[in-house]
């Protein structure tokens, strides 16, 4: 029975938060890869992306709401998430076409397209608190939960409980059908293999007959897909605050670099070993281990290996180690 | 010689017009958090200050017929450097003659060092509660209608024994105010013979405050008292225990009583307590209907911003003068015993008797009794959630 509370003290506060985070994490850091990899840039305008989708999908809440629109038990917000895509796709066609498309043509360095990604976040940012606002915003509606500690705890009789929100449960879903529809896109289709072949050599695509414009225009159309879902589910699952996603930067770059930069499937894996290096090692085992220990050895402190203050700094660390030992991440994808 | 006689005759005019103390414009500053982490709660404070200063200003009493405005500067709360930027603003742009103000213990120490007390500019803060205020070098220049949170960490800790709690997890906001608040709750709780299983800062602004709600929940505890902010992390991490089922009752420190927090989280919040300052004299009643009539509500430090304005302005008053050198002098005299009781509303007539010489005994809304180094003796409103409402238990 110890052994099953111990288990459930983990699964609550580090198995499900953990599984959603690095799902948040890996759909930001496809993003941050296919940009990598076919336009080769590190694009740090991705966490305003991702706030700006999310921004439009609440627009398009609020929209819903005063029309009376509801699809309960589901937030309502996933509804809002096809105009939203639409928008946001606008939006990054825009600058691509007034910026990036510039600097494409006269072949500039990567160095300089990251501080004219850094000059677009900086827009981004700043349009966002002019239509929204700073504020935090609450934008899930419908069922909260679809397991209660409290509801877990009477059924089985345990005395820790493990809670399941709703929004955890269609975060991982989201990601799971956006992960595999995007393989199928790159795999299968005909526009997929010369966005890959693009991304491989551009001079040989190009003498094949691949239109450049075609690739990066799907490329951001994706990147809006990815960045929106991503950056809606995480208000979802969290509460929608403008400010937030400069700080998800760090550990969605953290993960697409240790996952190889480029690779999508290192993206997958990189979130979640971001996610799950955050908790784990900023997580007090104290409960677990008083648990499955007898009492007599029951731990004073908190074993606890970060203090949660240090949580950001932890994908700082796994960055340098991975830098360091195998500078092309997990998956070979390039060096930076 | 011609030119020495009118030069001296125009000398003379000049001082008589200077001692005779034509009526003025008198300006104060209202240097609160209008935006940031407690927006919610100086939704009323402003307001609260700006109706003392508009008493004053109507009464026609004050010095000789002088008028006062209030000019707004946004502390933000937890921003420094803009605060004092603003505070810059208030008194060498604006020319403010006085601040009400600041907020938050951090940008209030921050715009009181580095304007207020090179300038020579007197602040009465209604809200600034660090302990470490109490003894920061002021040249006399700073007061606060808010007890200091030396004597808030009694409180929480009489709450907490007298409801039986044996051990408590603390988690604060990382600031001045945070750290100061839960080291007093530490030192008073464990004096008492209570248990602190862990004291946990959360960083304010974050989006997701799961790791800190783990670490809390595993080193356990019969309440989690959050010495946070209302709108910011203090609801995220309440919002979080709640969620994973870590903790069921909370206790909520001055910086997270406000209806919008039970609202905010709804039913689940019902039988948390807490305490801010508060007091059941008879003039926080009167004041209470006043924000009624003036269209806010009386929320938290609402009082106390009303009582730090109207300080300030009968300050002046006793020293006949709108200067900081002079009125900082006076606070004490007007805010305590010997004199007439005046309560909110009541302006007029404390600037009557101040101008005929006599003596008052400020009380206003919050029963100011100032001690120490200018700081209030602290009245406090323990508070309970019932029905998704903050409702009084009692005062102490």
């Amino acid at each position: 029975m110890e052994f099953l509370n111990a288990m459930a003290i983990l699964a609550n506060y580090v198995i499900v938060p953990g599984l959603a985070y690095g799902s948040q994490l890996a759909l930001g850091a496809l993003g941050v890869t296919l940009v990598y990899g076919v336009l080769r840039f590190s694009n740090f305008a991705h966490g305003e992306t991702m706030s700006m989708g999310a921004m439009f999908a609440i627009l398009f809440l609020w929209l819903f709401k005063s029309m009376g629109v509801s699809i309960a038990p589901l937030p309502t917000v996933l509804l809002a998430l096809v105009p939203a895509i639409i928008c946001a796709a606008v939006y990054i066609l825009i600058t691509d076409r007034v910026v990036y498309r510039f600097y494409r043509i006269q072949k500039a360095v990567p160095t300089i397209l990251v501080v004219v990604s850094t000059g677009i976040m900086f827009v981004t940012n700043g349009l966002i608190r002019f239509v929204i606002g700073p504020d935090d915003r609450s934008i899930g509606d419908g069922a909260r939960f679809v397991m209660k500690a409290r509801e877990f705890k009477n059924w089985t009789g345990l005395d820790v409980g493990i809670a399941i929100k709703t929004s955890q449960v269609i975060t991982v879903i989201t990601a799971v059908v956006l992960v595999v529809a995007l393989f199928w896109f790159l795999e299968k289709t005909k526009t997929g293999k010369s966005m890959r072949a693009y991304a491989d050599n551009e001079n040989l695509a190009l003498l094949s007959g691949i239109d450049p414009e075609k690739v990066v225009r799907i490329t951001w159309l994706l990147v809006a897909v990815l960045a929106t879902v991503a950056g809606t589910l995480y208000g979802l699952d969290k509460s929608y605050k403008p400010f937030t996603f400069l700080q998800l930067l760090l550990p969605i770059f953290a993960s697409a670099i240790i996952g190889g930069i480029g690779s999508p499937l290192g993206a997958i894996v990189g979130g979640f070993i971001v996610a799950f290096s955050e908790i784990l090692i900023t997580f007090a085992f104290k409960g677990f281990f008083t648990r499955l220990v007898p009492d007599d050895f029951a731990p004073e402190g908190l074993v606890q290996l970060l203090s949660t203050d240090y949580k950001f700094a932890v994908s700082f660390a796994i960055l340098v180690i991975v830098l360091i030992i195998m500078p092309t991440g997990i998956f070979k994808g390039r060096t930076l | 010689m011609k030119s020495i006689i009118k030069m001296a005759m125009a000398t003379t005019l000049l001082t008589s017009v200077a001692s005779t103390s034509f009526a003025e414009e008198v300006k104060l500053g209202v240097f609160l958090g209008f935006t940031g982490a407690i927006e919610s709660i100086v939704a009323d404070m402003g307001p609260a200050a700006e109706l003392a200063i508009k008493e004053v200003s109507e009464s026609g009493a004050f010095l000789d017929g002088s008028t006062v405005v209030g000019v707004r500067g946004d502390t933000t709360c937890t921003d420094a450097a803009v605060a004092v930027a603003a505070a810059e603003r208030l008194i060498t742009s604006d020319n403010v003659n006085a601040i009400v103000g600041g907020d938050c213990s951090g940008v209030t120490t921050a715009a009181l060092q580095n304007v207020a007390v090179p300038n020579g500019i007197v602040m009465v803060s209604p809200s600034a509660t660090s302990p470490a205020l109490s003894t920061v070098e002021d040249n006399g220049l700073f007061f606060r209608t808010a007890p200091s949170d030396a004597r808030q960490g009694k409180i929480v800790t009489d709450i907490l024994m007298e409801r039986g709690v044996k051990s408590i997890a603390l988690t604060y906001t990382n600031n001045d105010y945070g750290k100061g608040l839960s080291d007093s709750i530490k030192t008073n709780y464990e004096a008492a013979g209570g248990k602190v299983t862990i004291v946990a800062a959360h960083e304010d602004g974050k989006g997701d405050y799961s790791a800190e709600v783990g670490a809390l929940a595993s080193a356990g505890g019969d309440v989690l008292v959050v010495a946070g902010y209302i709108d910011q992390g203090g609801k995220a991490v309440i919002q979080g225990s709640l969620d994973a089922g870590a903790f069921e009752t909370f206790y909520l420190p001055d910086g997270m009583v406000g209806d919008p927090l039970p609202l905010a989280i709804g039913e689940d919040l019902n039988g948390s307590y807490g305490a801010h300052p508060g007091t059941d004299s008879a003039g926080a009643a009167t004041f209470a209907d006043m924000a009624k009539a003036n269209g806010f509500k009386a929320g938290p430090f609402a009082g106390e911003a009303y009582d730090s304005a109207a300080l300030i302005l009968l300050a002046m008053q006793a020293a006949g003068s709108s200067d900081s050198a002079k009125l900082k002098d006076k606070v004490f005299d007007v805010a305590n015993a010997p004199g007439e009781k005046i309560f909110p509303g009541e302006l007029a007539k404390a600037l009557k008797i101040l101008k005929d010489g006599g003596e008052i005994d400020y009380v206003g809304a919050s029963a100011v009794e100032l001690i120490g180094a200018g700081e209030s003796a602290g009245n406090y409103r323990e508070i309970e959630i019932k029905d998704k409402a903050v409702t009084t238990v009692k005062y102490r």
